[in-house]
């Protein structure tokens, strides 16, 4: 079940994003890349949410800043890693 | 049938202007999610509008109540419809000259207004961010356009809707989200009959047309907005008041 998790995260990432699947890593930062800006972020909100089937409260949008952020504010939403 | 196969969210569904944007609609095709206080006019409006062929649903919701407009998004969200149109008719009015606005007032007037309406618009640009398409139409108003005495707040509420729809089209037009809004003059609606009969007389007097617009009036300039007939219209503000001056 985590493996799936993990491997569903960074399918939503790398889909939103338009990135290698391989350069998903836990310290992927926000705004560490080009392909990951403030309108990137939105696509990746929106992935993670179909991906998942939960709504990501706008606190949390704010907060989401790294891959590893990612799986910690999942985790708020019952999602394990 | 100009939406066919689109599914558009309407706030203020069930009376009035939006109570005729959701009867064009579905005469053109397109599923309807109707939202609305009223429960039992949202019912009615269902079984009139139900012909078998399109998706109807509705909730009973205050959209300045964001603990609920979380459980309907969560709920639409689940039907897994794609949401292709958003209608932002929710509204009220209540004059004031500015010595007699009270906080009350001017919470009142911008928690529907300006803050249920931006929140609307952030849970279903959520949505249409996913088939990168969409059109979101914010009712607007010549009072916010040209302003008016007695209606600083209301005035000014509806002016920041023509603010947040001007910059939102900038910020959503890479994703082919379009925002427009639409500014009705003096429309025969229940929130207009309960108008102070002086200002309802003067009204009258100042449109060129000689008569009032009915909401079907408007509801065919939002139906164009909605519609790819305005496939490269963003950010505008059409003005649907029979020449009206103020």
């Amino acid at each position: 079940m985590s493996k799936d998790n993990s491997e569903k995260l960074v399918r939503a990432f790398s889909t939103a994003l338009e990135i290698d699947a391989t350069t998903v890593k836990d310290d992927l930062k926000y705004q560490s890349i080009p392909e990951w800006d403030s309108m990137s972020h939105m696509f990746l909100i929106s992935e993670i949410e179909e991906a998942f089937d939960v709504e990501i409260d706008t606190d949390d949008v704010i907060d989401l800043s790294s891959v590893a952020k990612a799986k910690e504010i999942l985790g708020k939403y019952d999602i394990s890693f | 049938m100009l939406l066919k196969d689109k599914t558009a969210i309407i706030t203020g569904a069930s009376k009035g202007i939006g109570k005729a944007v959701a009867t064009l609609f579905a005469q053109q095709g397109a599923n309807l999610i109707l939202i609305s206080r009223d429960e039992a006019a949202l019912h009615s409006l269902k079984s009139e509008l139900d012909n078998g062929k399109n998706l109807i649903s509705y909730y009973a919701a205050d959209i300045t109540d964001q603990d609920r407009l979380k459980e309907v998004f969560t709920d639409i969200r689940q039907t897994k419809l794609t949401i292709d149109i958003l209608v932002n008719n929710a509204g009220v009015m209540e004059d004031a000259v500015l010595q007699m606005v009270t906080p009350a007032l001017i919470d009142k007037i911008y928690q529907t207004n300006v803050f249920g309406l931006i929140d609307m618009s952030k849970r279903a640009s959520k949505l249409m961010l996913r088939n990168r398409q969409g059109s979101i139409i914010n009712l607007t108003s010549i009072i916010g356009t040209h302003g008016n005495l007695g209606q600083s707040i209301y005035g000014s509420s509806k002016s920041a809707v023509i603010g947040f729809t001007k910059s939102l089209s900038k910020e959503l037009a890479g994703i082919n989200i379009r925002v427009n809004a639409v500014a009705p003059g003096f429309i025969d609606t229940a929130m207009t009959r309960s108008m102070d009969p002086k200002f309802y007389d003067k009204n009258m007097a100042s449109i060129g047309m000689g008569r009032m617009g009915q909401p079907e009036d408007v509801a065919k300039v939002i139906l164009f907005l909605a519609s790819d007939l305005s496939a490269y219209v963003t950010g505008q503000v059409i003005g649907v008041d029979g020449g009206m001056i103020i």
